[in-house]
């Protein structure tokens, strides 16, 4: 996969299509790729990586790149269709400066998860037939696969590309998933117990903010939470009600445009799931409002950009479900 | 607020009326000489369509134990349309707060009419009895705010 | 030298929480270690580092200063410190360890910081020599030794027993009133585990790294390098790197309106924010690309300027394995190298 994509990039080059390339860098171990452009068929051959870890969304980037000079070639996974779909629907990105290339996903691993199993000092790794060997400092340990699946892509919503100019390998189809199962399992504990759970979590986390830049729909020029004249500006979560604050408004802020890529999770230095909250939202779109899915379409219009004189009243949410 | 063990527990309400519809019926219910409870306090906002969930969230921080929220009925904003997003956005909002284990019965949305100020009256009277069951927001207080 | 079997050790973390606070790294259900308050039964983590170092010790990510009241025109000054106990951090690692030595130069210098002083003063160190470090650490880059981590006091591990050395007055203090749990044991085996440590010191991946092109002296040299555009291109300008970091030391101090009163509290800042050292006039630093230059020329360049050559780095690893798109201080010394 990564030759065929470095192959086709260097043709789109030499002919002009495009000018420079989105893709993934090589690290300095065998999991830490790093989003980058490349400008030129060398740093294609010397650093473009395609493999496991390749993990990261790249739409995001072609909110400023798009912006520039000539055409850029992007690599887009299933999921990152979505969210610059969503993009092209909101005005941020420019569709005609972006070549795209669908490629096929794949489910993506997470180094953390490899750690968190306590193997430490990997130096390489490989998938055998489902079983992971990686080869360490200390050894070569040995793990199912699928754990080290990325959050992310333990429930993958769709391996159909939405947006895309061609395409390497097959498109897929839009899957049923069972992404849900943790928010159902959340809504029928009681409040007690889901406060407990949140405040578990959210008390973890550290503001650093990665959640929200990394988001592809939070595309803000100057964000409520940085700025110095919102009154609400915040560095730190000096007490428990903001660390619930900004959580509640990020996700707040994206529900209807979220396309449940998950980057938030996966970014989060403290594994905090915040994914649970962009999908609660989603749940509840689905369910009150008719199923949607951000990114989907570029016409449609978001769920909180639309009513329905007959929508369900805000009481509802008193009548069911677990206290 | 404290809860004084000599006193019951007084709430705090903060409501947000709409300019045209609820904050009328709230004049009416005063010049009617109907009673609602001085926890109550009123903010009055153009549209129930101005208020952000930030507003919401901001008034729990500063010590309120239950925010209502009162616009026009729906297809009788005065912007047309106005209150059928807010209807929306309230109700994702309510179930986050729910989601997230805060008392449900803390907030609400009640649609009054400039014509209504007795449901104005009696709708304040029920949200400040529930309310005052519930005892203190504890779950989403700001503690630096508490009233030593 | 004094040591402790292993399986006694609950006991000692008794013994020293029942006099003070006791801290030690601990294993969260996600996997990752923490420091958390001791507590009956707590299990000592076996991971090499918690995710948020140690510095929260001594510099907490969030403080109240002091708090203001006004009655009409008179403004009361409260100073909300309260009497300070004594703490132990049981099983800092050497990185974090030389962390403090960075942090007391800046909080320690004049003017004192008054805050962080009494919390150092307060606080025993007591370390843990690493026996499985991993492939991110780096801290034999800036001469520190895994094997011989600074503290008050040390401890190794040889699977079987911790052993206890003193560095200064309060580590002694801190081994003489657990003396009665101590007994002395024969440090063959200990030597032998340190011995295997070192040899994996020598072959980790980033041992090679050199310093050697960074300092003051290259100030203008290294600001002015054309590698930093490519660098910072895909930094999100998310403060992770910043806040797991043990010597990222930045702050800011702020006022919080409590409604009735006035709440002056410092928090973390993050070098990557775009309202970072904003002032009256505006930002001096407009773009990502320069707001990523100073994160690093603050540790590799402008710190090693002002204090004999010290960097601002530990080596701990954090950044590496944190950072959501994988760019951190080593591949900037990479491609900064001068050759």
């Amino acid at each position: 996969m990564q030759e065929a994509m470095i192959n086709r990039a260097k043709q789109l080059l030499a002919d002009g299509t495009v000018n420079r390339v989105i893709g993934w860098k090589r690290g300095e171990f065998v999991y830490d790729v790093t989003p980058a452009i490349f400008e030129t068929a060398e740093e294609l051959d010397a650093e473009f990586v395609y493999d496991d870890f390749t993990a990261a969304n790249v739409s995001k980037y072609l909110v400023k790149e798009c912006k520039k000079e000539g055409k850029i070639l992007a690599f887009l996974k299933p999921c990152d269709t979505y969210s610059f779909n969503q993009l092209t629907k909101e005005h941020r990105v420019v569709r005609d400066n972006v070549y795209i290339i669908g490629i096929p996903g794949g489910p993506k691993l997470d180094a953390e998860k490899i750690k968190a199993k306590g193997i430490t000092g990997i130096l390489g790794a490989k998938n055998d037939n489902g079983t992971f060997v990686i080869e360490t400092l200390y050894g070569e340990e040995k793990m199912p696969y699928y754990e080290a699946l990325s959050t992310k892509c333990e429930s993958c919503k769709s391996k159909k590309h939405v947006v895309y100019d061609e395409l390497i390998g097959d498109d897929g189809e839009v899957l049923e998933s069972d992404r849900f199962d943790m928010v159902e399992k959340l809504e029928n504990m009681s409040a007690q117990e889901r406060y407990d759970f949140w405040r578990e979590q959210l008390s973890k986390c550290i503001r650093c903010n990665a959640c929200r830049n990394v988001c592809p729909a939070c595309t803000c020029e100057k964000c409520v939470f940085d700025n110095p004249d919102s009154g609400v500006e915040n560095k730190a979560p000096a007490d428990s009600f903001e660390e619930n604050m900004f959580h509640i408004i990020r996700a707040f802020h994206v529900a209807g445009r979220c396309t449940d890529c998950g980057e938030c999770s996966r970014v989060c230095p403290q594994n905090i799931p915040l994914h649970l909250l962009n999908r609660k939202f989603i749940k509840d779109i689905n369910s009150l409002y008719g199923n949607y899915q951000a990114g989907e379409d570029t016409t449609s219009r978001a769920p909180l950009n639309d009513y329905k004189t007959d929508d369900c009243e805000a009481s509802i949410v008193h009548e069911r479900g677990v206290e | 607020m404290q809860v004084n063990e000599n006193k019951e527990f007084e709430p705090l309400i903060v409501a947000f009326c709409c300019n045209w519809c609820s904050y009328a019926g709230a004049d009416l219910s005063g010049t009617n000489r109907l009673n609602y409870p001085t926890n109550v306090k009123i903010i009055r906002v153009p549209c129930s369509c101005r208020v952000n969930p930030m507003f919401i969230l901001r008034a729990f921080q500063r010590g309120a134990d239950g925010v209502i929220l009162c616009g026009c009925h729906p297809g009788d904003c005065h912007y047309t349309s106005g209150n059928y997003f807010t209807r929306r956005r309230m109700t994702l909002l309510f179930s986050m707060l729910d989601f997230l284990g805060i008392e449900r019965d803390r907030t609400r949305v009640e649609w009054v009419s400039a014509a209504e100020g007795a449901k104005f009256a009696a709708t304040m009277n029920e949200f400040t009895e529930a309310v005052k069951k519930l005892g203190p927001n504890r779950r989403l207080e700001d503690l630096r705010c508490r009233k030593q | 030298m004094l040591k402790i079997s292993l399986d006694r050790i609950n006991e000692l973390f008794e013994a020293i929480s029942a006099s003070q606070t006791l801290y030690i790294p601990t294993d969260r259900e996600d996997g990752a270690a923490e420091y958390r308050k001791y507590e009956s039964g707590m299990k000592l983590s076996n991971a090499l580092n918690t995710v948020r170092s140690a510095k929260d010790f001594f510099f907490p990510q969030t403080e109240n200063l002091v708090d203001f009241k006004m009655e009409g025109k008179n403004i009361e000054v409260i100073d909300i410190r309260k009497e300070s106990e004594d703490f132990v951090i049981f099983g800092a690692r050497a990185c974090d360890a030389r962390s403090f030595t960075i942090l007391d130069k800046v909080f320690l210098a004049e003017p004192v910081d008054s805050y962080y002083k009494t919390r150092r003063e307060h606080g025993t160190v007591v370390t843990m020599a690493c026996t499985r470090p991993s492939e991110t650490c780096f801290c034999g880059v800036f001469g520190i030794d895994a094997t011989a981590p600074e503290g008050d006091a040390a401890c190794w591990s040889d699977g079987e027993s911790i052993f206890f050395e003193a560095h200064n007055e309060k580590g002694k203090k801190f081994i003489d009133s657990i003396s009665s749990l101590l007994e002395d044991g024969d440090t063959a085996k200990l030597e032998e585990t340190r011995e295997k440590t070192r040899a994996i010191l020598k072959k980790l991946p980033l041992a090679g790294l050199s310093t050697e092109s960074f300092g003051g002296e290259r100030m203008m040299e290294h600001f002015n390098s054309e590698k930093w555009g490519e660098l910072s291109e895909s930094c999100l300008g998310c403060g992770t790197c910043t806040f797991v970091c043990p010597t990222c030391q930045c702050y800011d101090i702020k006022d919080f309106n409590t409604g009735h009163g006035i709440k002056r509290f410092r928090c973390w800042d993050s070098c990557m924010y775009s309202d970072f050292t904003k002032m009256a006039h505006g930002n001096p630093r407009l773009t990502q690309l320069e707001r990523f230059r100073q994160r690093f020329m603050h540790k590799l360049v402008y710190f090693p300027a002002n204090n004999n050559g010290e960097f601002g780095c530990v080596g701990c690893g954090r950044c590496l394995s944190k950072c959501p798109i994988s760019m951190n201080i080593v591949k900037v010394m990479k491609a900064l190298e001068v050759k």
